[in-house]
């Protein structure tokens, strides 16, 4: 870990100000992520801007009747918060299934949303990694890939987003609302907010230097059947092969993302009109331009059995 | 004490301290955080400086330049040791890879430079600033590509056994099986890494550590170190597991020693976690073939068991056969181990080395020939039983009730419940059902201590044994109560320190009865001089409630020690009744599972194991072994596997997210049962081991419960669901 000093910002706007004047600034959150990667140098930030005290951690109704979510919220509170589990059940399971208790009382929303990828290699400093180092080489393409993406790769990469949440946010077409060095805000759907790898891998998501998250906004709910299921190796404590985000309606129509498969939580709007024809016809649309590696092309097929119970599940 | 003859009763027989279900003596301190780790020693007055390792980049080849010029002027480094600037040092005799020094590299994250500084953070950040220039060779890295090329392991290791004649028998038998199996390469992946402190004074050094085995330490980091071993002093009286990975020398401890002869000040080293996978030893994988024949009623005719693993030059091989020499009968029998280079870091034992690996092959092997037979597979295991050394029927096994484990287990479990394979769900779950035989030998190993009794009539058992989070202290404490006859209370134990007796060690299981054996011979010294200090004729001796009387004469103990003390110090060496009798563990594993018929995730809902291991020193202590070893089996089984990327030579998950052990949510329901049952062959102490029995064959278990299930047989290890999902039900 490279020796960085730390800030306590006094408001949003400072906040994002600083970190636009120092480009190896990072904003610090609950750390769980930032600090693991600072001891490896696989992040180096020179400075610290602690954006936990910015009255970021709150949840509330939104006037259209939806909810806005602060940037600091934990991921305990945010599950157990009472509207969430009652109208947006798929992301309080999301939630639950992720890390483990003591990682989400500290994980926010923020966070959760702007964790970097699982994947080996990048982890590993001595390996050539195009998202650690650009143009370096991906070490993990003809490597292990068990894990790794099967849609949505590129030949710089194919690291997957491990968040649980973001596919549940996903789901519920969440809105990232953002605050510019300026001071400018925007609104950013989750749709949009993280990139594929592309050439550009160290580039994740839309967000700028310096542009701080303040809330992400959930739309009115939608009722339905909340599901979300994780698969994994063990039956806890460990990152998806795969997983399914569905809200499912009684006459079958309904709205799916998935995680596990790509660099970003994968959603296709035009799959879910075969969610009343099951699970094979949605997964052929989701999965139409998959290109697993021999190592992980099971995760197509687990992916169709893994929809596939979540439809009997809504079903029974 | 010369053990050469079969125990007749003693002391230890009286059973009021041994054998009974004390809590660990040392727990206290554990839960209270008083427990000193290695890493953990702080005097006040030290002023410690903090070792960084760094790890070589490559598999393979030469460091030709270590630039640490600039690592050298970053805040708070004290000085940059390379292993360029050493020269070859000698290896530890039990190591295979070098440790450190010189230019080769042999293996990923092979220790090569250390950055000594004020803080662990400042040495941490300057290690990133060493720049390494290598000379990279080709490797190899995959088993099964070097299969053709694997050889003959040295004669020592018994690579090769046969009696009769398989081939001929294995033809003409009607009912045979021919399958392979494999296993991966596993990381020990205890809780505590390997750490040290070391401080010199003059020309002899102190080293604080995390070993299992005191006097291999000692003489191996003397042998590293080109000193005398009497210059040596190591410590080690807590350690936060090891299963193996700390049996030999490691370089924490030598890179420690190094540096602060360097800095001139005492010097901490941990490795980081991430650097253990590669840096030191692992379970080497396995590639083992199996063929069974047998007459219609189930009489094995022909067995064969083959295995092929790899290893750094100078290494040796898995030894996955052993079990198969001892476990079934048949008069017809091979066995052979092949080892090929690899140039992956040194494979080295694992807790249950061979027995692990060879009973999660073997005992898939038995339930497969079972349903070619049509018979229940305990009922196949028990018409194989044997009660005398297939390959030498002359030599009978010393004690051996593996039908009475099996026929308990099956009963307790309901294995009468068992269904045909996939036949039995629960919703989305399909239930299943599997057994294995457990079994393991029971080693020993010279083993001494030093008793001393002081006038409050406190008993001091000193011995370099080591408790590995097992019970060590527990069950030394309650064998010298039992053989003074005084309450537990009035033993004090030290352990893991090198100026105590040597002593056994903990390893392939063997610990916990020649320790304690140990301790028994040092008492009865300690007896001897109480009794003729005193004028009795120790015979006649009778020590109980902190007394000792003959007659109706008695005194306390205290007494007897009087203001100087008395001491008594032996060690246990054991004649020639293994030559005679074999000597092994025996268990059954009994595991239920529920697959998901979608996803093909497995999920364990409940285990037993039925053991039989001689006395059972203390029922908590000894359950916590056995519960231990099925969750590692469970880790086996399902979920453990050191990613090989066979291009760069390294093992790729090298941390815990990546290479996954079980969680408590994969545990749900664990039972034990120890039969009765005393071993006069064994010991003194009438006991064998068990630390490593609960481990063999529990793998097996779980993956025939996961066949009875589904209907899948998986035989590659770990059984993920990839492994399944092609050949489950359809149900989209
Ligand atoms: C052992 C382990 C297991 C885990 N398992 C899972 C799992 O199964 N599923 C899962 O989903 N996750 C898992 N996680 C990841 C965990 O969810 C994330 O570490 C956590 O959500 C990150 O949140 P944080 O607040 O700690 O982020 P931090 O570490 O503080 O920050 C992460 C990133 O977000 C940036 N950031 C933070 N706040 C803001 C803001 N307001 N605006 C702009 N940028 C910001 C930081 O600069 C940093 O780059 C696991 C983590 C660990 C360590
Ligand atoms: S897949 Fe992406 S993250 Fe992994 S090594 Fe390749 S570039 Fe790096």
């Amino acid at each position: 870990m490279r020796a960085f000093s730390y800030e306590r910002a006094a408001s949003v706007e400072a906040a994002a100000q600083a970190a636009a004047h120092n480009p190896e600034s990072r904003f610090i959150a609950g750390g769980t992520n930032l600090l693991d990667l600072m001891k490896l140098e696989i992040e180096k930030p020179s400075h610290l801007i602690d954006v936990n005290g910015l009255g970021l951690d709150t949840i509330e109704s939104t006037a259209e009747g939806g909810l806005r979510i602060g940037a600091v919220v934990r991921n305990t509170d945010l599950a157990a918060h009472e509207t969430v589990r009652r109208d947006y059940g798929v992301l309080a399971r999301a939630l639950v299934a992720g890390a483990s208790g003591q990682l989400r009382n500290r994980a926010t929303t923020a966070g959760n949303l702007l964790q970097r990828t699982r994947c080996p290699y990048f982890y590993d400093p001595n390996q050539p990694c195009n998202k650690r180092l650009p143009g370096s080489g991906c070490s993990a393409i003809g490597g292990i890939t068990r894990q790794l993406g099967v849609v949505g790769t590129s030949e710089a990469c194919i690291a997957t987003h491990p968040s649980d949440m973001a596919v549940a946010m996903r789901a519920l077409d969440a809105i990232v609302d953002t605050v510019k060095p300026g001071g400018e805000r925007r609104s950013i759907p989750i749709a949009d907010f993280h990139r594929l790898p592309g050439n550009t891998p160290h580039i994740e998501t839309e967000l700028q230097q310096g542009e701080i998250i303040t809330s992400v906004v959930l739309p009115p709910p939608i009722g339905g059947k909340h599901i979300y299921r994780k698969v994994r190796d063990r039956a806890s404590y460990a990152f998806a092969l795969v997983s399914v985000a569905a809200v499912i309606q009684p006459d079958g129509t309904g709205k799916v993302a998935v995680g596990g498969v790509a660099h970003k939580p994968w959603r296709i709007e035009a799959a879910e009109s075969e969610l009343p024809n099951g699970a094979r016809a949605t997964v052929s649309i989701l999965m139409a331009d998959a290109r697993p590696t021999d190592q992980n092309s099971f995760k197509v097929d687990l992916l169709e059995r893994t929809l596939g119970a979540v439809l009997a599940g809504a079903r029974g | 004490m010369q053990f050469d003859k079969p125990a007749t009763t003693n002391p230890i027989d009286q059973l009021k301290v041994v054998g009974k279900p004390i809590h660990r003596i040392d727990g206290e301190l554990k839960t209270t955080g008083r427990a000193t780790y290695a890493y953990e020693w702080h005097d006040p007055d030290m002023q410690y400086a903090y070792g960084y390792p760094v790890g070589a980049a490559i598999a393979k080849g030469q460091v030709i330049s270590i630039d640490s010029s600039v690592a050298k002027q970053a805040h708070g480094v004290l000085d940059v040791l390379t292993t360029l600037d050493l020269g070859d040092l000698k290896k530890g005799k039990m190591n295979t890879a070098r440790l450190f020094g010189g230019k080769q590299v042999q293996h990923y994250h092979q220790a090569i430079a250390v950055v000594v500084a004020e803080t662990f953070e400042q040495a941490r950040a300057a290690a990133t600033l060493i720049k390494v220039e290598y000379a990279p060779e080709q490797g190899a890295f995959d088993l099964r590509s070097e299969l053709d090329n694997a050889t003959m392991p040295d004669p020592s290791t018994e690579p090769e056994s046969s009696t009769g004649d398989f081939h001929a028998a294995f033809v003409v038998a009607p009912v045979t099986l021919d399958a392979e199996y494999s296993t991966p390469d596993q990381s020990h992946s205890m809780m505590e890494p390997h750490a040290s402190i070391a401080a010199w004074k003059g020309e002899e050094v102190t080293v604080w550590t995390s070993s299992q085995m005191i006097d291999w330490w000692r003489s191996d980091l003397a042998i590293t170190l080109g000193i005398d071993k009497e210059k040596v002093h190591l410590m080690s009286p807590f350690i936060g597991g090891g299963f193996g990975g700390k049996l030999f020398l490691r370089v924490d401890a030598v890179l420690a020693a190094l540096a602060a002869k360097t800095v001139g000040r005492p010097v901490k080293v941990a490795l980081p976690r991430p650097m253990m996978p590669n840096n030191t030893t692992h379970r080497p994988a396995t590639i083992q073939r199996i063929r069974i024949g047998a007459e219609q009623d189930g009489k094995i005719t022909a067995v064969a068991h083959e295995s092929w693993s790899g290893d750094l030059p100078g290494g040796g091989p898995e030894t996955a056969v052993m079990q198969t020499r001892l476990l079934y009968s048949g008069d017809n029998r091979m066995t052979a181990m092949k080892l090929a280079t690899l140039d992956l870091p040194e494979g080295n034992a694992m807790r249950a080395p061979g027995e692990a690996p060879g009973l999660m092959a073997l005992e898939i092997a038995m339930d497969e020939m079972a349903e070619k037979l049509g018979l229940d597979p305990i009922e196949f295991r028990i018409i194989n039983d044997t009660q005398v050394d297939p390959e030498h029927p002359e030599r009978p096994f010393s004690y051996r009730d593996l039908i009475g484990c099996l026929r308990l287990g099956a009963e307790r479990f309901g294995w009468d419940k068992r269904a045909r394979p996939a036949t039995r769900r629960e919703g989305s779950w399909m239930i299943g059902m599997g057994v294995a035989t457990a079994f393991r030998n029971n080693l020993v190993m010279t083993s001494g201590a030093r008793v001393t009794l002081d006038q409050e009539g406190i008993i001091t058992v000193e011995t370099d044994m080591t408790d590995i989070g097992t019970g060590s202290y527990t069950i030394i404490a309650q064998t010298a109560a039992e053989m003074m006859g005084v309450d537990i209370e009035k033993v004090a134990v030290q352990l893991g320190d090198s100026r105590f007796p040597v002593s056994a060690g903990s390893g392939g299981q063997f610990g916990a009865n020649s320790a304690t054996s140990g301790v028994y011979a040092a008492c009865v010294k300690l007896r001897d001089a109480v009794a003729s200090k005193l004028g009795f004729n120790s015979a006649d001796a009778i020590f109980e409630n902190g007394q000792v009387r003959v007659g109706n004469r008695s005194f306390p103990l205290s007494e007897a020690a009087g203001a100087e003390g008395l001491v008594g110090e032996d060690k246990i060496e054991w004649g020639k009744l293994a030559e005679t009798h074999q000597q092994s563990t025996f268990g059954g594993h009994f595991v239920e599972v529920a697959v998901d018929v979608y996803t093909g995730e497995t999920r364990i809902r409940r285990m037993l194991a039925v053991c039989a291991a001689g006395r059972v020193l203390n029922p908590i202590t000894a359950r916590s072994q056995v519960i231990g070893a099925m969750t590692m089996g469970a880790g086996a089984a399902l979920s453990e596997e050191l990613a090989v990327d066979m291009r760069r030579g390294f093992f790729v998950n090298h941390d815990l997210a990546g290479y996954e052990v079980p969680v408590h949510a994969d545990i749900p329901h664990q039972d034990v049962i120890f039969l009765d049952e005393t071993d006069p062959y064994s010991s003194p102490m009438k006991a064998k081991g068990v630390g490593e029995l609960g481990l063999c064959g529990v793998s097996a278990a779980i993956a025939n419960a996961v066949y009875n299930a589904t209907g899948i047989r998986v035989r590659d290890y770990p059984i993920t669901l990839d492994k399944l999902i092609g050949r489950l039900p359809e149900v989209v």
